[in-house]
């Protein structure tokens, strides 16, 4: 022990004997403390032993424990007996997770304020220094030593002497390392480009067959079912086209109002798609493109689909070009048709790519 | 046989002694027991991240043993009635029972979603207060790269968590991430497709965000916490200066009782203070938002506080899409910028600022004292000027909610949050390097003349000026020499113990005489006795 102390304060005379037995326990702990470079400066009782004050504090902080004791009581209580299922309406058990809030916080908030109290106001206060030592002065040696310690441990691997086993034990380590990656990588990796699958919809014409705009619930749509100036979205006719599995099929048919379907018709032609449309009826994904969001909010009177989530603005007048907000890229147009028994159809599938933008869109 | 008397008072005593014969842990059971922290109200931001990351571990716990993490369709057919009979993923139906039909289903679940909104808060502050008063500097770079990386990892963490519900928000949420992804140059479509399995959004993503949030990116939390605080222990704490406190020193409480009794009182004080929220403030409801369908949202989309800031830069983000006409032409989105980039870039400064600081004040040397933010007013306006930066980004993360609420335009609103994120934060540098000047100023007038008392004089030729109570005896000149010593400088005449005690007390006023000035928290600090005055063997006291 004495070994010991020598070391820990060296600028210290013969440190305290702890045995003797005319030391108080507190003059044990201060010695302890400047075993550690740690010297208590200030030591002061908060309350006087026996005061008013003390009995006071001692209340409170009993009284703070007590209804912690009160308040966890209480939740066991909610948590057995208080209706708890879900009813609709605005029955009892609306208040049941209130309730549970409420007595669970204010069990812990009394156990926290009640140690709290303990703490700040009853113990002792005290102001202690404790050196850091910043700049240690057996720093510098003891680095020497630990350094030409590792160095001989190189030494004495001998790498630099005998320099295949080096290069051999690297040549055996990369491809080790690359077998503990490879499985990861392999396993995950997925062809974005399987079945084209970034660039084809639910649209796509199946065996020749030409796939028919259908409603949330399956039902096919007539040109009527639609009245001027409104829209609604429709999915493709096939199995589970009305499902996340066709994420990037939901599409959005407009019924233009005649000035409005006219516009559009010329501004279809400007970029090579006359008869995308069909009569008034024009439709386009719903996919925004900057996004994926679904671009939902059809402003009729200004012809303006907006996408909710950052505010991209297209103008379907004038084929559903971005005309504010981030998006950079026209939303694409289903080319759209009725077939002989009246039901709309998709003549083909989306000519651009639906969806956010990536590096190898053309 | 005489049986020996068992003496109950010295059996936890011979046990100790036991465990030392074998363990040898007194000594350093002793400098734990002993170890100094100083203490300052900011500097309690940290734990209040730490105590909601221990809730998060235990309500999570919980939330795990009912939750479903799988894209497999089911018919819901529990206790909610408007969504019964609606197809929807295993997950997103055990996410309503465990709202619905576990009993307490619903507290856990809103006490682990604000906790995890008061973690991220608690180190954004927490990261301010380091920031701000220089805590960053040299021995503690490794600890400040460590904090910014956890609120990255943290970040993940949030994000992960927040779209296990597979609820209509989330997805759409999940929609946006993949979007990002997909918008990264040559590997985009490559990262998505394997991250989701194949095309969005496949019917993989959710058992693979389960895992990750649950075990892989908790577990890197609890790494880099541990290390977080394991070398806040060993470089011990930063102090304010003070009365008696160096750069060599620690002057503060032991570690035990009181200051450990703090801690675990204000862990509690967390605790209920989240169980009140989880219990009174509804948190995502998720049966509102309905399953996950790619056709449908709502206006008002807003993901969590801390992911705002980056749904606002997408907002703002000019649609400037790069094209490259090389084959059949190649695309980097507008999203890759705000999205991918300004978070690449925000992670580099943020960890290289110590670095880049101490190259630029050519400062090798270690800091234990802190700095008070306005004599330091570079980095503080610096500060300011991220700061501002943030909040813009981040109000524009929900510019439709204020277009709406106060009937502002839409687009008027995105160009105000364009215009405001290049204006305001020089703005805000300019501001805040002059009131730093001003305060320092102030400062340094109260050391010299003394602090008004707000008593008016008018002199015989008619003049009024106000009197000062200068701070020390008067030198040579009249006025007081004082040095700044880079902390609080008195500056009404209350502190100075000059005015008559406030009243105190609720019911009857507590009389009390008024307090010498004093560092705040600490009596006032004598200097450390020499050792060499203390004889060996002696009771002294």
């Amino acid at each position: 022990m004495s070994t010991q102390t020598e070391h820990q304060a060296p600028q210290g005379p013969e440190p305290l004997d702890v045995h003797d037995p005319r030391l108080s326990r507190f003059d044990i702990v201060r010695e302890g403390a400047r075993r550690d470079d740690i010297e208590i400066v200030h030591y002061e009782e908060q309350v006087v032993p026996g005061s008013r004050a003390e009995r006071r504090l001692t209340r409170t902080v009993a009284s703070f424990f007590l209804l912690t004791g009160l308040a966890a009581t209480a939740f066991l209580a909610v948590y057995i007996w208080w209706p708890w299922e879900y009813a609709p309406g605005s029955g009892g058990d609306k208040y049941y997770t209130p309730l549970l809030g409420l007595t669970l916080g204010l069990a812990l908030l009394g156990v926290g304020f009640g140690i709290l109290t303990w703490g700040k106001k009853l113990l002792p206060k005290e102001v202690s220094i404790q050196d850091r030592h910043v700049e240690d002065p057996d720093a510098p040696e003891s680095r020497k030593i630990t350094g030409e310690t590792m160095l001989y441990l190189a030494d004495e691997l001998g790498v630099k002497r005998r320099p295949l086993l080096g290069i051999s034990l690297l040549a055996g380590l990369v491809p080790v390392g690359a077998v503990a990656a490879a499985p990861l990588v392999g396993g995950l990796i997925s062809n974005p480009h399987k079945n084209n699958q970034m660039f084809t919809t639910g649209f796509a014409p199946a065996a020749g067959k030409k796939i028919r705009l259908v409603r949330e619930d399956g039902r096919p749509i007539r040109p009527a079912d639609i009245s001027a100036g409104g829209q609604l979205t429709v999915f493709p006719g096939i199995e589970h086209g009305v499902s996340n599995r066709h994420a990037d099929s939901p599409t959005l048919l407009i019924h233009l109002r005649e000035s409005d379907a006219q516009k559009s018709r010329e501004a279809n032609q400007r970029i090579g798609h006359a008869n995308f449309m069909w009569g008034n009826y024009a439709a386009y994904s719903k996919i925004c493109t900057h996004a994926g969001c679904p671009a939902s909010l059809y402003e009729q009177q200004t012809n303006r689909l907006l996408c909710p989530c950052h505010q991209s603005q297209f103008l379907i007048t004038d084929n559903a070009r971005p005309v504010f907000g981030p998006a950079s890229r026209r939303l694409p147009q289903l080319p759209i048709e009725v077939d002989e028994e009246g039901f709309f159809v998709a003549r083909s599938d989306y000519t651009e790519t639906v969806g956010p933008d990536f590096w190898e869109r053309p | 046989m005489k049986r020996r008397k068992l003496d109950m008072a010295s059996v936890p005593g011979k046990a100790a002694v036991g465990v030392d014969e074998r363990f040898q842990v007194s000594t350093p059971l002793r400098k734990l027991l002993n170890k100094v922290f100083p203490d300052h109200w900011s500097f309690l931001l940290g734990e209040i991240a730490l105590f909601s990351f221990v809730v998060l571990l235990l309500t999570g716990v919980f939330l795990t043993f009912f939750y479903e993490p799988a894209m497999t369709e089911v018919v819901y057919n529990g206790s909610y009635a408007p969504l019964r009979g609606t197809p929807m993923s295993a997950a997103y139906a055990s996410s309503l029972d465990i709202s619905f039909d576990v009993r307490g289903g619903l507290i856990m679940r809103q006490m682990h979603h604000w906790s995890a909104l008061l973690f991220m808060a608690a180190i954004v502050v927490h990261m301010l207060r380091v920031f701000f008063t220089g805590a960053f500097r040299k021995p503690r770079e490794t600890n400040w790269i460590i904090g910014s990386l956890l609120f990255w990892v943290g970040f993940l963490a949030g994000f992960t968590g927040y779209s296990l519900p597979d609820d209509g928000l989330s997805g759409t949420g999940l929609r946006i991430a993949s979007a990002i992804m997909l918008s990264i140059p040559v590997i985009g479509s490559w990262v998505t497709s394997s991250v989701f399995g194949g095309e969005f959004p496949g019917d993989i993503i959710i058992s693979r965000f389960f895992i990750a949030h649950v075990l892989l990116v908790p577990g890197l939390l609890v790494a880099l916490i541990s290390a977080h605080l394991g070398l806040v222990f060993k470089q011990k704490h930063t102090q304010w200066p003070g009365p008696g406190r160096t750069n060599d020193n620690v002057v503060g409480e032991r570690m035990f009782p009181r200051y450990a009794l703090k801690q675990g009182g204000f862990f509690m004080v967390v605790f209920g203070v989240i169980a009140l929220m989880g219990g009174l403030f509804q948190i995502n409801p998720i049966w509102y938002f309905g399953p996950y369908e790619a056709w449908v949202v709502s206006a008002a989309s807003q993901p969590d506080w801390y992911v705002m800031f980056l749904d606002g830069s997408t907002r703002l983000m000019p649609a400037w899409e790069i094209n490259i006409p090389i084959g059949d032409g190649y695309v980097i989105p507008p999203l890759f910028w705000p999205t991918v980039v300004l978070p690449g870039i925000l992670v580099g400064l943020s960890t290289l600022y110590p670095f880049v600081e101490a190259r630029r004040l050519k400062d090798t040397r270690s800091h234990n004292l802190l700095q008070r933010p306005r004599d330091v007013p570079e980095r503080t306006a610096i500060g300011a000027m991220a700061v501002s930066f943030y909040v813009v980004l981040t109000l524009s993360g929900s510019n439709d909610v204020i277009a709406d609420k106060f009937q502002i335009s839409l687009n008027a609103m995105t160009w105000a949050g364009r215009i405001g994120l290049l204006v305001l934060p020089p703005l805000a540098y300019y501001v805040t390097y002059r009131i730093c000047l001003g305060l320092q100023q102030h400062d340094r007038e109260v050391l010299a003349h003394g602090v008004e008392t707000g008593i008016i004089r008018r002199l015989p030729d008619g003049r009024f000026e106000e009197v000062h109570q200068p701070l020390t005896a008067a030198g040579h000149d009249g006025h007081g020499e004082l040095d700044y010593v880079g902390w609080v400088v008195p500056k009404k005449m209350n502190r100075l113990g000059a005015l008559g005690p406030a009243v105190r007390g609720f019911f009857y006023p507590i009389e009390k005489p008024a307090e010498a000035p004093v560092s705040p928290g600490h009596p006032p600090v004598e200097p450390r006795p020499e050792r060499e005055e203390i004889g060996s063997g002696e009771s002294r006291r």
